[in-house]
């Protein structure tokens, strides 16, 4: 914001409250309550007013209070975000950044434990990112806001608390790349936001019992990076897709047919992805727990697969 | 008692209200004895004991009388119905202030009785109304000066002409459509005096979020019958690059927004766009039209009560043409139009008869102003009949008496009523009505003939602009797009170059 004073963020909360998250805290004070905007609680109506603000010629960064309520403003997001540079011929552009916590956090709830990325893969004309780690974070934050494309950035509810070491200066992230985590040669194990964490404990486990697993964090969920992912595949010959998304039509399904259809020569084994179930996030902890993918089940996917 | 207690964290002026319960009244709660004559040192009480914790409060009240004889006080809490407006007997709520009132009205819809009269200039024989109270039009400055059509022989007659070659657009595009030259068409027939003459009283710097049938606006601005008739056949001349559907316009440098088909869409969008124009503090205003039947749609609401909330110069501009394709206003809402919703977001707004020309230049002239100078929005209602069909595809025969479609395309019609005022001054006869349809006609037909023989753009199109550089897989689908057509050539369309 103090680079570009066309960047303005709009939201519920953002603006005095900080954020629901905090992620804004201190904007407000800072730049004003114009260029951080309190909304009235109507997601179409803000996500459209981005979009409005947006084809004018400003970078505005919309932020869902918890990404499920931006199922709200799906139609602004499909029929006008994804589509207005489109139908216009190229002549309006809308360089708009929609963000916001999402994921299944701790007992919040059905409605707010949403995994939208997998809704919202289909739209043409937006690129999806989610960011895992504070430099990530930055980095994607910084390349959504200066890209000309509309961009949805996926934060995860229970990573804010993330503490890490970052470079002060300015630097981006590439929106279309995958981060290599860890190197290894059994298998390629492609995740992305929480459940990063998740396999990269589980790669503990595993590298004690003798295995070397290649993590990467595919951070680009719309498009692929099929570059990096083929280069590991062609490495290892197996790969284990561990997400939170729900089993059916989720980002590892789309991924799994991408890589099958490019891979296919290369796969010593059919490709496992590892997803949440196809329930509504119960509220009861347990439950919760059990909806979503373990380390647990990472370490017994890739033994079985390594075989 | 403790009811209200538990609750003290809240503003002290909660708590005072909560006094007024008839529970504790009946109990004499001592401590709203001291209610009506010091209410603010009850609240500024209250807001020290907010900062303290609850306990404290509840000791504070707890130890008050209860005697009876403080439930005197309770005459005096109730105002009679004279002094309602007494603010000393107001009540301070989140919100503001507001008197009270002790007899048990509920506000009235106002759909049938009581509706908010039209704004109109003209009668329906183009003849200047007068003003109230007989004498010349200068006398009624009731709402703004600019009640007093200020125009002039210029504007009115390029308002006409508009308005007379939006009719003839209309009807030989229609045609061509019927005769399967176009796939789909939507007119503007009955509502050619709103888009041409709202879009007279705005400065090209003024940006318009349409909806459909305002083509009228682009025909004000300089868009070229060429140039509509490229995008209806989606030829490599178009704007729109061929991508959408006819009547989709959009100018960036007319600053007309392309059109996009889900209804109210543009309305939150006008309001983002007017924060843009804010924060840039530039002098213009964002005006965006939507229909009777779009007023329904969430993002109406949401859009309006954000505007006014975040205090940006949008003009709304609902065109009330009475159908929603077959729906009846009578089906769509129960309010008294779209008028008195404005009101409901905090807008001022104004009710005008959509077919009388003047009225809508004069009206948006003035919203306009309040949008720009107040930095606010406005609300324009315009009341008005769609004579067409709500498009191509539809025959409104089929719902609605055809006689009802005669008299308003006849009796009530708005450019033969403007014609009749124009032609009243002097400035316009029958030999320039009939050479000005013919020549745009003519002009129309040559434009229909040259568009339909331009090329349509190349497949690449389909692939460009989804983002802003074309992505990989993208450019994979579009070399196996042409490679599967160019080995079945037969199986799909000659006219678009590979």
């Amino acid at each position: 914001m103090d680079r570009d004073n066309r960047v303005c963020v709009m939201g519920e909360d953002v603006g005095h409250y900080g954020g629901s998250y905090k992620v804004t805290r201190g904007l407000a004070d800072k730049f004003g309550d114009l260029r951080v905007l309190d909304t009235p609680i109507a997601e179409n109506a803000f996500t459209g007013m981005g979009i409005g603000a947006a084809m004018t010629g400003l970078r505005p960064i919309v932020e869902g209070m918890n990404m499920g309520f931006l199922l709200l403003a799906f139609n602004q997001i499909s029929n006008n975000c994804g589509m207005l540079h489109y139908t216009s011929g190229g002549q309006f552009t809308i360089p708009i950044v929609i963000r916001g916590p999402g994921g299944v956090g701790r007992q919040l709830g059905a409605e707010h434990s949403q995994r939208l990325e997998s809704y919202f893969q289909s739209i043409p004309g937006i690129q999806m990112v989610a960011c895992s780690t504070p430099y990530n974070a930055k980095g994607l934050m910084k390349a959504a806001i200066r890209s000309e494309n509309p961009v949805i950035l996926f934060e995860h509810v229970l990573l804010y608390n993330l503490k890490e070491r970052i470079p002060d200066e300015e630097y981006i992230c590439n929106l279309e790349e995958a981060e290599m985590v860890r190197p290894g040669e059994h298998i390629t194990i492609l995740t992305y936001s929480r459940m990063r964490y998740h396999v990269m404990q589980a790669a503990k486990t595993l590298v004690n019992k003798g295995y070397d697993p290649e993590v990467i964090d595919i951070r680009s969920l719309k498009p692929f990076d099929l570059h990096t992912i083929g280069n590991s595949v062609k490495k290892t010959h197996r790969v284990l897709i561990v997400e939170e998304c729900m089993r059916t039509g989720g980002i590892g399904a789309s991924l799994t047919a991408a890589i099958n259809e490019n891979f296919i020569d290369y796969l010593d084994a059919p490709i496992v992805c590892l997803s949440s179930q196809d329930v509504p996030t119960p509220y009861a902890g347990t439950l919760e727990e059990f909806t979503i993918v373990q380390p647990a089940q990472i370490v017994t996917a890739v033994e079985q697969l390594c075989q | 008692m403790a009811i209200w207690v538990t609750t003290a964290r809240k503003s002290g002026a909660t708590m005072a209200a909560r006094c007024l319960t008839r529970r504790n009244m009946v109990n004499g709660g001592g401590s709203c004895s001291a209610f009506p004559k010091s209410h603010h040192s009850l609240n500024a009480l209250a807001g020290k004991k907010e900062k303290e914790n609850s306990s404290s409060l509840l000791g504070f009240w707890r130890f008050k009388s209860t005697k009876a004889s403080a439930a005197a006080a309770v005459d005096q809490l109730y105002s009679s119905d004279e002094d309602v407006t007494n603010n000393h007997q107001g009540l301070d709520f989140p919100g503001g202030h507001v008197s009270y009132t002790r007899s048990l009205n509920f506000i009235s819809n106002s759909s049938t009785q009581n509706r908010v009269p039209c704004y109109r200039v003209l009668d329906d024989n183009g003849v200047l109304i007068p003003a109230a109270g007989g004498g010349s039009n200068s006398g009624d400055f009731q709402f703004h000066h600019h009640q007093q059509p200020l125009i002039s022989q210029q504007t009115a007659l390029k308002m006409y002409r508009e308005m007379v070659r939006l009719q003839v657009m209309d009807t030989i595009f229609y045609e061509a459509q019927r005769q399967g030259r176009l796939s789909f068409y939507l007119t503007s027939t009955g509502e050619e005096a709103i888009s041409v003459a709202a879009a007279a009283a705005l400065t090209p710097d003024d940006v318009v979020m349409p909806q459909y049938r305002e083509p009228g606006v682009l025909l004000w601005r300089g868009f070229t019958l060429r140039e509509f008739a490229d995008q209806c056949f989606g030829n490599k001349d178009d704007y729109g690059k061929g991508r959408q559907m006819p009547i989709h316009y959009g100018s960036n440098k007319l600053n007309y927004f392309t059109v996009s088909s889900p209804l109210a869409t543009q309305i939150p969008q006008a309001a983002g766009v007017a924060y843009a124009l804010k924060m840039e503090k530039k002098d213009a205003c964002v005006v965006t039209f939507f229909g009777d039947g779009s007023s329904s749609e969430g993002d109406f609401h949401a859009g309006l009560n954000f505007a006014a909330v975040t205090e940006s110069p949008v003009v709304f501009v609902c065109r009330n043409n009475g159908w929603a394709i077959s729906t009846n206003v009578s089906e769509q809402f129960r309010s008294d139009g779209i008028v008195v919703k404005g009101q409901a977001y905090g807008i001022d707004s104004i009710r005008v008869d959509g077919n009388d020309a003047l009225a809508v230049y004069n009206s948006i002239r003035a919203a306009r102003e309040i949008a720009v100078k107040q930095g606010k929005p406005v609300l324009v209602e315009f009341l008005t009949y769609r004579v067409g069909h709500h498009s191509t595809s539809d025959d409104s025969t089929k719902y609605r008496p055809v006689d009802e479609i005669e008299y308003w395309k006849v009796t009530r019609n708005p450019v033969n009523r403007f014609r009749k005022w124009v032609e009243g001054n002097g400035w316009w006869n029958e030999g320039e009505e009939s050479e000005l349809r013919s020549a745009t006609r003519k002009q129309l037909l040559q434009a229909i003939q040259a568009a339909e023989r331009t090329e349509k753009p190349v497949l690449e199109e389909m692939f460009n602009d989804v983002y802003d550089e074309t992505p990989s897989n993208l450019r994979e689908q579009h070399v196996q797009l042409r490679e599967t057509i160019k080995r079945h050539p037969g199986d799909y369309p000659s006219d678009v170059p590979v």
